[in-house]
């Protein structure tokens, strides 16, 4: 099988199937009334950009760590992008922003079906920016402060 | 123009992507090149390889004959009588950048006017933005009309006394639109009598025969890539008298006649403006590109491309809910189209993204633009955001648009997928039971 044959068929497999189901129908799409934080990120290179939409919940029983209660998005973007945003969304919600360290490039791959062609990385991954920028620890910390005025 | 002939002359069209034959059609980014100009540049590094303008022996010689017999060539082929008036540069953004900072920079006072249009490339907007920005002056924009040219009425409205550089382009890089640069330059210049005009023609060079002295602009500016020459060399060109009293761009060497501890005396134009090794490579590799542009004359490069553009919109005004941007008359533009692909969903209608529609044609050895293509204050003003964009060249044939217009139902077929047998509902369930289990 030469590589030609396999990257068209990557091509072709991955437009079939989870890209194309969350590009149709995207979730947690929209604007999140009164949320603690947002997070805009945009790719210059091809004009893709999503913002995100976060409210934030102390974990019972600790006083520093927070969990995603809600996540929203919204954004324009390439099919990959938007597919990768509303994965990502329904990935993370309802876990502790702690846990978000442990997401790598290579898992959010897996979870949007596959490798990409490495031209469209910066597509799949543009969403997976918004969450690192999460685990930073200046936001962590403004996330916590916020979170005990909110309550 | 026997277009199988031309074909082999370009390597590049042999090569297969994703298993497919190339499908060139992003000439309006860069062309590919001729085996003549590749050896063009291969012969110069491999026999007569040396620096310009600082030697007496002979390559030295030789090279900066070809270097300097270049100028003589773009002059003849674009319609200037004086070589000197042709200035070398990186790029046509960089010859922008020049007249902004080494003109606009002594002649823009505060509440002066700059005037440009919506429809340019950002390398002919952000140059006069910041300049604008830096002196306090004011960035004007004229509109376009539905059709996609310049608004005469608007643009004339919007031309003052205070107005002192109008910018525009020839050929638009994304509406395809050839503008009657004449007229526009006639009417800045007997509205605003201080007004200089600069003209980019980084997409008119390539496809159009024309002369610039006939159209009465003050400076002119295109690149060597997008016309079969290599990267990294363009040319301003600029009436004598202007650049006469412009100042240096950079300098260093080359440009100068005299440099003593305290002050220094600038060399004659085009020197003036040439500091530092210039690209020798790139000025051979050029001057072998208007060899073979020459060979086939600029009225049939021309005359192929309104048939392939004639072509290419009949084929295209099949698919239905594809939306061409700009002039619908192909005599009223260049071979570039760019589009928005509409998928129905659900009832509504979606356009498929572009950069995944690019996507698709790349795994179908199809190669087209996708992006904003430099020009996101149009994209702004039509409220569409970025586009897929095909265009073509001397290489192009009407079986190639077939695979084009072939790829595009492939990719409204993909993003079709399945959009009417599921239901929203079940999807959504099916969705989050999987991902509440996900673990990182």
């Amino acid at each position: 099988m030469t590589f030609e044959f396999i990257f068209l068929n990557l091509t072709m497999d991955f437009y079939r199937e989870q890209i194309l189901d969350h590009w149709q129908n995207p979730q947690n799409f929209g604007k999140l009334a009164k949320a603690d934080l947002v997070v805009e990120q945009i790719n210059p290179l091809c004009g893709d950009e999503v913002t995100f939409y976060f409210k934030f919940q102390r974990v019972k029983g600790s006083k520093s760590q927070s969990k995603i209660s809600d996540v929203s998005f919204i954004g324009r973007g390439c099919a990959i992008s938007i597919a990768s945003a509303s994965i990502l969304s329904e990935v993370i919600k309802g876990k502790r922003v702690k846990e978000l360290e442990r997401i790598t490039g290579e898992k959010v791959l897996d979870l949007i079906g596959g490798p990409v062609a490495p031209a469209r990385l910066k597509c799949a991954f543009l969403p997976f920016e918004v969450i690192k920028k999460l685990t930073l620890p200046a936001l962590t910390s403004r996330m916590t402060g916020r979170q005990g005025i909110d309550n | 123009m026997d277009i199988a002939k031309i074909r082999k002359d370009f390597p590049i069209l042999k090569r297969k992507i994703n298993g497919k034959r190339l499908v060139y059609l992003d000439n309006a980014a860069t062309s590919q090149k001729p085996i003549q100009v590749i050896n063009a540049i291969s012969n110069y590094y491999k026999n007569y390889n040396s620096n310009v303008h600082r030697g007496i022996h002979s390559l030295a010689m030789e090279a900066t004959q070809s270097y300097d017999g270049t100028r003589a060539k773009i002059a003849k082929f674009i319609g200037v009588k004086d070589p000197k008036e042709i200035i070398f540069v990186r790029n046509t953004d960089e010859a922008i950048n020049l007249v902004a900072r080494s003109l606009g920079n002594r002649v823009i006072r505060k509440g002066d006017e700059i005037l440009v249009t919506i429809m340019e490339h950002h390398a002919n907007f952000v140059p006069w933005q910041q300049l604008a920005k830096e002196k306090g002056a004011k960035l004007k924009i004229a509109p376009i009309n539905k059709e996609g040219e310049i608004d005469i009425v608007e643009f004339k409205k919007l031309l003052s006394k205070k107005t002192k550089f109008v910018a525009f382009t020839h050929v638009s890089n994304v509406l395809g639109t050839v503008n009657d640069v004449k007229r526009l330059s006639t009417i800045v210049h007997r509205q605003s009598s201080d007004a200089k005009v600069l003209v980019d023609g980084a997409q008119a060079v390539p496809h159009l025969p024309f002369d610039i002295s006939k159209i009465g602009c003050d400076f002119y500016a295109f690149s060597a890539h997008k016309m079969l020459g290599p990267s990294g060399i363009g040319v301003l060109w600029g009436k004598r008298e202007l650049l006469e009293v412009m100042e240096p761009y950079q300098l260093g060497g080359d440009m100068i006649s005299k440099v003593e501890i305290k002050k220094s005396t600038w060399a004659e134009i085009p020197y003036k403006f040439e500091a530092g090794t210039p690209n020798i490579e790139g000025v051979i590799g050029f001057s072998a590109a208007i060899d073979y542009l020459n060979k086939i004359g600029m009225t049939n490069v021309r005359k192929h491309e309104i048939e392939l553009a004639k072509y290419a919109f009949g084929k295209l005004s099949k698919i239905p809910n594809l939306r061409i941007l700009g002039p619908k008359d192909p005599n009223k533009r260049c071979g570039v189209i760019a589009f928005v692909l509409n998928v129905g969903l659900n009832g509504t209608l979606r356009a498929i993204p572009p950069h995944d529609v690019a996507s698709i044609m790349d795994s179908l050895g199809i190669e087209i633009r996708s992006g904003y293509n430099c020009v996101q204050p149009l994209m702004d003003s039509l409220s569409i955001g970025p586009i897929a964009r095909a265009s073509f060249y001397i290489y192009n044939t009407e079986e190639e648009i077939d695979k084009f217009a072939d790829g595009l139902k492939k990719v409204r077929e993909i993003f079709q997928f399945n959009s009417k047998v599921k239901s929203q509902n079940s999807k959504t369930q099916l969705k989050s039971q999987k991902f509440n289990n996900f673990k990182f």
